[in-house]
């Protein structure tokens, strides 16, 4: 059975020029331990998505359609009481910017144990001894000493250990992980990144794993799902989609990115860019600048149909007389 | 002058920083002055129409690099020669005009880059004001049409402002301010970081059709090493405030020869080619304030010796190349 | 029209217009700005033309009450002057000044906080100074003393030298205000990129100053500005009650608060009052129009 089940999800944001539908229609799962990478450009809907499924989405941001269940149960429409039982211990978060992650008013202990202790039932020695384990568990040298720490003694790289620490206090099942390498140095990102994996992968923890960086997905995931435009363009193994990819986006894209091992005169390019959410086309959402484009594309919105390995929102894949 | 002298030659450049607290407070809780080395004696030269890329991770200078080039700092010590010329010098001197008209730059954010209360075409118009380029309006309104083309813009946008564009569209517009005066060296700034990769490509595709048609010099600041493997002719590590290894593209990227390069080409992660067996990168960058000892990377090296400790390695030539380490030369 | 059109359209208009307070503010501050504007003509008399005052009119009770006169809707003073016209007189004196000394800080203010920040080093360290060497006098004080050496020097002041020395006294503390919240925001602005590229091609440092940063520090000048009006009002009004404002001759609202103040117990409360409620008007319109464009101009509350 799924750990986590989105279903048709649509996030709207009311505003003065009318009500703009930031995600539309999204449906994806993740099964218990699986590492799922949600890729897409700035304004595909990414970050909301992850917003949307630990609660936090900032208002005027709503959920206006579908529903999103956790081990079968729904969790979408729980008021703000219920969802933070459920926030820290079910579900974990990591975000983008260490900095501001952690609270530096108080000692990184203190935060921990103060996770702890709200969703498990044991004592505070025993919350701080678990504190000073996950130190342990995430590379941080003088657990013992540094527990006792201000975040502001701590450098980027070790912060963002620290997070994922306090992301795994309370046991959550999925986390679900903003960008967590993006404000990181290079050799940083790697020392996270295979950390992240494993310590995930030591507890059953399934991630959601958001960025914009196809080498961490490669790296990383198992599976991966492409956003566009607030839709899901392709979902499926990540090397399919990296290497079979089935919808013209997601080839686009891959074909886009500079590699480390080729060397290309020109990179191939997408014209155009992605569409305001007021002014996303009728049909596919990529038509205008799909170089695939058909008649029906400009017409009917596709569905996720199955293409390959993989599952694409293209009507190229529909097997049914375009 | 000669064809083959290149046209950026950097001897020893340094920038040292005073981050020393304010004088009062230095005074009463008896504080040290501070002083950061930002750039180290960084040495090097671009031929012209060529490309060199610095790298590095954050605090080893490059961003200072690039803002010595273009004069918005003075050197500590040593000195940039462009086009034979005292570049420095010239910056201070009455004829300051003519080398600022051949060296611009562009800048990593797309959304500090443009000021923004004015228009489009105030931005781009501005250095052909100041350099007393265009005679009047209507021959500003036909520079700025053709440099807007020449980026893929459509001219209608002359009139809008900054925030009515996109992150990829506003680099644009920073390259076609930069484009301005016809300079003959760009320097650029992690130009494409802050934008989206579908984005970046374009902004990639356009700065090197630019550098075909008009001959231009770039240097390309970037800790993307994909990116630069695609734009550069010649990359030069950086660590520290120093250089550790410099060598054209191929060869870099082919033979890695310094433990540091070597280490930062293994971190990255890559598209294809996963799941293969890496070496695990150690430690963090020290803080550039109290760099360590003697050659800065030796406490996350897995060559480093007791010479390492003790004497900072000087960039020497080595089969083609040029690199700082005592275990490789 | 078009300029105004577009200021309709966008997201500050669009606040300005969902706001019924901000609406009802602007509303009274036009009205009293225009009434005062034009005095001559809205004012049934001019109290302080002497040749049409009649002691026979004095301390008429306002309109509605017993032994009032519809030619004094608001009631007389002991000279026989009409306090309508007489508050509407006065707060002319009142919006000029108030008006004047804020503006004047603004350019005082603005400009000093704009060298420190760009400057920086012992400009900035000795403006800062100056600053709150300022700021740890009380206005008033400041004001009075001011005033209190003007009439010294100047013992038989011609009108306008009074008006002047009133108005630099407000200044004085005023313009503190926009220079420490003017170099904070030059101290940001100065440091991005658009700044740097237009130092890299070579533009002038006054020039930068002045085109590119100065627009993007304007924002919360404005509003403090809006703010500063009000406050600089009733500080006229405090000084000209204790004596030392506007001249007798052409009273402000705080000359009269202050003339009624004498016959308040005696019951005729109108003197004094009308005045009185016309200051807290003016005040409060515009402090709340100030605190609508702090609110609409503040990205996050957007």
């Amino acid at each position: 059975m799924s750990l986590l089940q989105v279903k048709n999800l649509v996030v709207e944001f009311p505003s003065r020029h009318g009500t703009l539908r930031a995600l539309d229609d999204i449906s994806f799962d993740i099964a218990p331990g699986e590492i799922l990478g949600v890729v897409g450009e700035s304004g595909a809907g990414k970050s909301l998505t992850g917003a949307a499924i630990i609660g936090l989405l900032e208002p005027p941001g709503r959920v206006a359609g579908g529903q999103i269940l956790l081990e079968g149960q729904r969790i979408d429409h729980l008021d703000a009481d219920q969802m933070r039982h459920i926030r820290g211990r079910k579900i974990g978060a990591i975000f983008q910017d260490p900095l501001t992650s952690l609270n530096p008013l108080y000692s990184i202990g203190r935060q921990l144990t103060e996770t702890i202790l709200a969703h498990l039932p044991v004592t505070p020695q025993e919350a701080r001894q678990r504190a000073i384990q996950l130190l342990k568990d995430t590379g941080i040298s003088a657990a013992e000493e540094r527990i006792d720490h201000y975040p502001h003694q701590f450098s980027g790289g070790m912060r963002q250990r620290v997070v994922i620490a306090l992301a795994l206090a309370a046991e959550p099942q999925l986390i679900v992980a903003d960008e967590p390498t993006t404000a990181l140095d290079v050799s940083i990102q790697a020392q996270i990144i295979s950390l992240l994996k494993k310590v995930c992968k030591d507890r059953g923890a399934a991630v959601m794993l958001i960025t914009h960086d196809m080498g961490v997905i490669a790296e990383t995931c198992d599976r991966v799902a492409v956003l566009y435009a607030g839709r899901v363009a392709e979902i499926g193994p990540v090397y399919q989609v990296i290497n079979q990819a089935a919808h013209p986006y997601t080839a686009g894209l891959m074909a886009s990115i500079p590699d480390m091992d080729s060397d290309r005169e020109r990179l191939n390019q997408i014209d155009g860019a992605m569409p305001r959410l007021n002014a996303i086309p009728k049909g596919c959402a990529f038509n205008p600048r799909c170089p695939q484009a058909f008649e029906r594309c400009r017409q009917e919105r596709p569905d996720l149909v199955q293409a390959g390995a993989n599952l694409a929102a293209c009507w190229l894949h529909d097997g049914s007389a375009a | 002058m000669s064809k083959t002298q290149p046209l950026v030659v950097a001897h020893d450049l340094a920038k040292t920083f005073d981050v020393s607290a304010p004088w009062l407070n230095r005074v009463i809780e008896r504080k040290p002055r501070q002083l950061l080395n930002a750039v180290d004696g960084v040495s090097f030269e671009i031929e012209r129409g060529k490309t060199l890329a610095l790298v590095g991770e954050s605090g080893c200078g490059k961003s200072t690099v690039a803002r010595l080039l273009v004069g918005l700092y003075e050197p500590t010590r040593g000195g940039l020669t462009f086009d034979g010329q005292d570049a420095h010098a010239a910056f201070k001197s009455p004829n300051a005009r003519q080398m600022r008209q051949r060296i611009q730059m562009i800048f990593q954010d797309p959304y500090a880059s443009l000021n923004p209360r004015w228009t489009v075409d105030d931005i781009i118009g501005e250095p052909l004001k100041e350099h007393g380029l265009i005679k009047d309006a209507d021959e500003l309104k036909a520079r700025v049409t053709d440099l807007l083309k020449s980026v893929g813009l459509s001219p209608l946008d002359m009139v809008k402002y900054p925030h009515q564009f996109s992150g990829g569209q506003r680099q644009r517009i920073s390259i076609a301010r930069a484009l301005a005066t016809a300079p003959e060296f760009l320097v650029c700034d992690e130009p494409t970081s802050a934008l989206d990769v579908s984005v970046q490509a374009q902004v990639l595709n356009i700065m090197k059709d630019l550098q075909r048609e008009r001959g231009l010099t770039y240097l390309f600041i970037s800790h993307n090493l994909a990116v630069v493997r695609h734009v550069s002719d010649q990359v030069g590590v950086m660590y520290l405030g120093r250089l550790v290894e410099l060598a054209d593209k191929h060869t870099l990227f082919g033979q890695p020869q310094h433990p540091y390069t070597r280490m930062l080409l293994d971190a990255i992660p890559k598209m294809h080619d996963t799941g293969r067996a890496r070496t695990p990168v150690q430690g963090e960058v020290p803080n550039p304030l109290n760099p360590p000892s003697g050659c800065s990377f030796h406490p996350r090296c897995p060559q480093a010796s007791d010479i390492c400790r003790a004497e900072r390695p000087s960039l020497r030539d080595f089969k083609g190349i040029k690199i700082a380490c005592h275990a490789v030369v | 029209m078009n300029v105004l059109q577009r200021w309709l359209d966008s997201d500050v208009g669009y606040s300005f217009r969902q706001s019924p307070t901000a609406m009802v503010a602007a509303a009274i501050a036009l009205v009293c700005l225009v009434c005062s504007a034009f005095a001559g003509w809205v004012a049934p008399t001019n109290p302080f033309d002497l040749a049409t005052l009649e002691l026979s009119n004095a301390r008429l009770p306002p309109v509605w009450m017993e032994g009032g006169s519809s030619q004094f809707l608001l009631g007389t003073d002991d000279q026989g002057r009409d306090i309508l016209s007489a508050i509407i007189y006065g707060s002319r004196i009142s919006l000029v000044v108030g008006l004047a000394s804020v503006i004047l800080s603004v350019v005082v203010g603005v400009g000093l906080g704009l060298l420190a920040g760009f400057k920086g080093g012992w400009i900035d360290a000795l403006l800062m100074r100056m600053c709150d060497v300022m700021l740890s006098f009380p206005a008033i004080l400041v004001a009075l003393l001011i005033a209190g050496v003007g009439r010294a020097l100047f013992p038989n002041a011609h009108e306008s030298l009074a008006f002047g020395v009133l108005i630099l006294s407000i200044t004085l503390t005023g313009w503190v205000q926009y220079a420490r919240t003017v170099r904070g925001t030059t101290l940001v602005e100065r440091n991005k990129e658009y700044v740097q590229a237009a130092r890299v091609t070579g533009v002038a440092p006054l020039r930068i100053m002045f085109k590119h940063v100065l627009p993007n520090v304007m924002g919360p000048v404005m509003v403090l500005a809006t703010i500063q009006v009000a406050s600089a009002i009733l500080t006229e009004a405090t000084l000209s009650f204790l004596g030392v404002g506007a001249p007798p001759t052409s009273p402000s609202l705080g000359t009269l608060i202050r003339i009624g103040n004498d016959y308040l117990f005696s019951g005729e409360w109108w003197i004094t009052i009308f005045p009185g409620l016309m200051l807290v008007l003016i005040a409060l319109s515009v402090n709340l129009l100030g605190d609508w464009l702090r609110d609409a101009l503040n990205p996050r509350l957007r």
